[in-house]
């Protein structure tokens, strides 16, 4: 999808340079929600202002309205025949697999180790075992990543300024080491 | 009252669906399915199922699904609105008032560390899934249909990375002959 918006908002239209596109899209992308209409928000906002965002988010989620709704009353009519019962006993266990198959993908992909594995299983636990609303568990997940975020960030900044001579630490770390 | 819930539940899953339409998933599965009781979960396996085989994002796919189910053509306006509408506050704000690098930074490490507890979201979505309605041969008989189904899918997503809509329709074909 995101190359089609690139074609269309980059190359074609010429509406945002390439690479504030590409910057924005990494901010867009780490923001909630959903993808599609974050992109078009964005897009529209920067190329026609309030109006221009309304309209490109329109254009996101108009087509997925008209044909959900479509086939929503066709399915509704339908649902109940033997025929199509038959097709979607078949389809179900597969619907599962595809949604388990791109989670431990992801689980792949983020380098969980076995101590860290640890968030997968409990997550896991919480919500299919305890049946706790997984929207607790996403705030306290990110009540825990801003945390090690914002550990790590400082360890980045100590270890920048020791370097730095005119920065207080390091003038800190000088003085420690001439005392004895 | 049934327009507040939908509003509210929707809001509440623009808010806090990080990481694209499956993390979502396991959102809108516990709202709907567990909390309110307004779809089974075979309804939530099959709307997935068409979700996936149209285009355009599946959380408002299932956001206008729901809506309509519940409260009719408006239900299904007001569903998918209440979904875009935290990301057309946020987008608004972000290009106002500029995001910093060093808050670029952060964030991105907060996302690092998010994606482990997603991606166990969306494997709880799918095990949830797994009951005797949509596995409804399961222990019965010789043959489970549903979870050589199952694990054919599966180990063709995984391993060989196969297109969605390709095995949704095989299995709604084998479906179709063996049951």
């Amino acid at each position: 999808m995101l190359s089609m918006v690139e074609k269309a908002v980059v190359d074609q239209k010429k509406w945002i340079p390439n690479d504030e596109f590409w910057d924005m899209i990494v901010v867009v992308q780490s923001l909630p929600g959903v993808f599609a209409v974050n992109t078009a928000l964005y897009v529209g906002q920067r190329v026609a202002g309030t109006r221009g965002a309304f309209a490109a988010m329109l254009g996101a989620i108009i087509p997925s309205i008209t044909i959900i709704l479509l086939l929503a009353t066709v399915f509704r009519e339908y649902r109940d025949q033997p025929v199509v019962e038959r097709i979607f006993k078949g389809i179900r266990p597969c619907v599962v697999a595809l949604i388990l198959a791109p989670s431990l993908r992801m689980i792949k992909s983020a380098k969980v180790t076995w101590k860290t594995a640890i968030i997968p299983i409990a997550t896991v636990f919480l919500i299919w075992r305890c049946k706790i609303s997984p929207a607790y568990v996403i705030l306290a997940a990110i009540a825990g990543s801003l945390i090690y975020a914002l550990v790590i960030n400082r360890r980045e900044t100590v270890r920048r300024e020791t370097r730095d001579e005119d920065s207080p630490v390091f003038r800190v770390q000088k003085h420690k080491e001439a005392e004895p | 009252m049934i327009y507040l819930q939908l509003l509210w539940v929707f809001v509440k899953i623009g808010v806090l669906g990080f990481g694209g339409g499956y993390a979502m998933l396991s959102l809108i599965q516990h709202e709907v399915v567990d909390h309110y009781g307004w779809m089974t979960m075979t309804d939530f396996a099959d709307m997935v199922a068409i979700s996936q085989m149209t285009p355009g994002p599946i959380s408002i796919n299932l956001a206008t699904y729901v809506g309509y189910t519940t409260a009719g053509f408006g239900g299904s306006l007001l569903a998918s609105f209440a979904l875009c509408l935290p990301s057309v506050i946020m987008v608004y704000l972000i290009l106002k008032l500029f995001m910093s690098k060093r808050n670029n930074a952060l964030m991105d490490n907060t996302l690092k560390g998010l994606k482990p507890a997603i991606a166990g979201l969306i494997f709880a979505a799918g095990l949830s899934m797994m009951n005797l309605q949509n596995f409804p041969d399961f222990g019965r008989g010789q043959y489970n249909i549903s979870v050589i189904i199952c694990v054919f899918a599966f180990v063709a997503s995984y391993f060989f990375k196969a297109n969605p809509i390709l095995l949704i329709v095989m299995s709604g074909i084998v479906g179709f002959v063996f049951y």
